[in-house]
């Protein structure tokens, strides 16, 4: 206690982020690591248009399968497009859907969870029972049944990834929510006459924030990588889009030996990201999460 | 300190029960009482005595499924707040009585700040904007003596001790001028010298906004100082009732004697022992049939064990005991 009172002034000239930055970069090595990746992709995905130095669907026949060189340096594609230029639009389809993707996730996981672990009884176990059975089906199978019925395309993609991960990410929440639940400051909201919306938004969802945002940070990396797999599979979105899957299967496969960059670009892309989000969201989790602090290293 | 017509709050006939894997346990049984408008009234009793069910069931906050409010009334200013709905529930809490809990170390939200939380009573119940709401927590935090207020708003419980936590609790709960105040053991998680300060200005406070307080400890010490009028209970039972006065200068139930021998004062001689009450609280899944204290008592006959005493007026006064033992001439 003394500790917290002592550092807390000094916490508070130098500002919040400036302290979690500290904590992450000298106590999480692969986390920060984690979070430059991160931010390299967010910086890529966000600018593709001004980055990109041709367009993604710019085709050039006297340049085909040419590798990487100082014009093209990740080389170019049986159509002669610039794979950098390409992997960068695909990053921008990345950002977009994984972001979309889970930032509706989360919102279904916060709505779930926090009213079927806070109301709890007979409300929480008919809506456990539920999640249980929606996340008995193999999430593949939901996704080749929904898509094949909407047909493929980015919006279809991050409404059936964003329920698919919400639901089951829900539970989380709403183990946090229990264990916030029982707090005697929720008592004492309901003693001041909060009703039950007050003090579910104003007095638990604060609390929750630190499994929110790590939750939502793992779900980035997680909705990438399912995209990636169902454009490799051409569930995804459809081409001439650059989604970095579409890339792998369509291009990339067929071309693997004669020029091998075509796979190896957006492979390594989207390898370094998920892993990247990965670090980041487990550095998040150790750093925010008071239990974890000061225990794994 | 006179009793007036209707008193503020009236309970009458209060049982609250705990249905647990152990079977029904009667935390309140039969409890009743009243506070007459601006008036104090401590309920003192042990551990388990069912004082802080008593001021769960008068706010409606008892945990359910497991805690029921078995039956009795609660009359506060002429309605049944057992009869009330939720939502008209919700409108009396924070605003015609307000509770200070005995936890200032958890009592307060660890995400939101000081200023958000003594205000958010205002903002519920006076429909106050967030920033008008917050500007009068300053005056709250300034009222309760807490330096610096004009910063201490922007301040997260943390940066907070216990004492001035508990000066925000009591801030909270001033906020919208309750006509009741129901402290639960608010000095309990304090050190001493910082409950005197903290009792000294609950008392101060309520005088001030003219509120009746309902101060529910364990302290005899804190009752002789701060109470008007006490109620005694053991085993969720008032065992005995009066003025301050009355239960210090003549208690007549033997577990009120108890209590007063076991507190030790300073003028004691140093190598005298405590004088402690013989046994065990009565488990309350497995209650003797008589008198809950007659096994541990002193004074118990066999009319003790068969038949639970009620609680008699003592000598036609408002001094109530429910004993059947005359304890003065006892001892």
């Amino acid at each position: 206690m003394t500790a917290i009172a002592q550092t807390a002034p000094s916490r508070r000239e130098r500002g919040p982020i400036v302290s979690f930055l500290r904590r992450l970069f000298l106590g999480k090595p692969l986390g920060a690591a984690g979070a430059i990746i991160f931010a390299v992709f967010l910086v890529c995905g966000l600018f593709a248009d001004v980055l990109a130095p041709y367009g993604y669907n710019q085709v050039d026949p006297i340049n085909r399968l040419k590798p990487p060189s100082l014009a093209f340096p990740f080389g170019t594609d049986n159509l002669g497009r610039d794979m950098l230029s390409r992997v960068l639009y695909g990053a921008q389809l990345s950002v977009i859907i994984g972001f979309c993707g889970a930032a509706l996730a989360t919102v279904v996981s916060i709505v779930i969870g926090i009213l079927s672990g806070y109301l709890g009884g007979k409300f929480d176990v008919v809506v456990q029972r539920l999640v249980d059975a929606w996340m008995s089906f193999p999430d593949l199978v939901i996704l080749i049944v929904v898509v094949s019925v909407l047909g493929p395309g980015m919006w279809q993609v991050i409404v059936v990834l964003g329920f698919l991960y919400g639901i089951g990410g829900s539970r989380i929440i709403r183990g946090a929510v229990i264990s916030v639940r029982e707090n005697t400051y929720v008592y004492a909201a309901q003693s001041i006459g909060a009703a039950t919306a007050r003090v579910l938004i104003f007095h638990v969802l604060p609390n929750v924030m630190p499994t929110v945002i790590v939750l939502f940070t793992m779900r980035v990396g997680a909705v990438i990588l399912v995209e990636a797999g169902l454009s490799f599979l051409g569930l995804g979105i459809p081409p001439p889009a650059p989604s970095w899957g579409g890339m792998l299967t369509g291009s990339g496969r067929t071309f693997m030996y004669l020029a091998p960059w075509l796979a190896l670009a957006p492979g390594i892309c989207l390898t370094l990201v998920v892993y990247g989000i990965n670090m980041f969201g487990d550095a998040l989790r150790d750093l925010l999460d008071p239990r974890m602090r000061g225990g794994r290293r | 300190m006179t009793p007036v017509a209707t008193p503020l709050l009236e309970v009458d006939n209060l049982s609250v029960r705990f249905h647990t894997d152990r079977g029904i346990l009667p935390a309140v049984d039969g409890v009743s009482f009243d506070v007459a408008a601006g008036e104090t009234l401590a309920i003192v009793g042990e551990s388990g005595s069912g004082k802080s069910v008593t001021a769960m069931s008068i706010l409606r906050l008892v945990q359910r499924p497991a805690g029921e409010i078995a039956s009795g009334r609660v009359m506060f200013e002429g309605r049944d707040l057992l009869k009330l709905s939720e939502q008209q529930m919700q409108e009396i809490r924070g605003d015609g009585i307000a509770m200070i809990s005995q936890e200032p170390m958890s009592s307060l939200n660890p995400a939101l700040t000081i200023g958000l939380q003594v205000g958010e009573p205002l903002n519920r119940h006076r429909g106050l904007s967030w920033s008008a709401a917050l500007q009068e927590a300053e005056a709250l935090l300034r009222r309760v003596h807490i330096p610096d207020a004009a910063n201490r708003v922007r301040a997260y419980p943390h940066e907070f001790s216990g004492g001035m936590r508990q000066r925000a609790m009591i801030a909270m709960a001033l906020a919208c001028t309750p006509r009741l105040i129901i402290a639960d053991e608010p000095t309990t998680a304090l050190d001493v010298t910082v409950q005197a300060q903290i009792l000294e200005l609950l008392k101060q406070l309520t005088r001030e906004v003219g509120s009746a307080m309902i101060l529910i400890t364990h302290d005899l010490g804190v009752v002789a100082r701060y109470a008007d009028r006490v109620c005694v209970m053991y085993a969720g039972r008032v065992v005995e009732s009066g003025t301050a006065l009355e239960i210090y200068e003549d208690p007549r139930h033997p577990y009120t004697l108890g209590l007063m021998a076991s507190v030790p004062r300073l003028d004691d001689d140093a190598r005298q022992r405590l004088v402690p009450i013989d046994g065990q609280p009565p488990d309350l899944a497995n209650m003797p049939p008589g008198c809950a204290f007659a096994p541990r008592c002193r004074f118990a006959i066999d009319r003790c064990r068969r038949e639970q005493p009620a609680l008699d007026p003592v000598d036609g006064s408002q001094h109530r005991k429910a004993c059947f033992a005359d304890v003065t001439e006892i001892h």
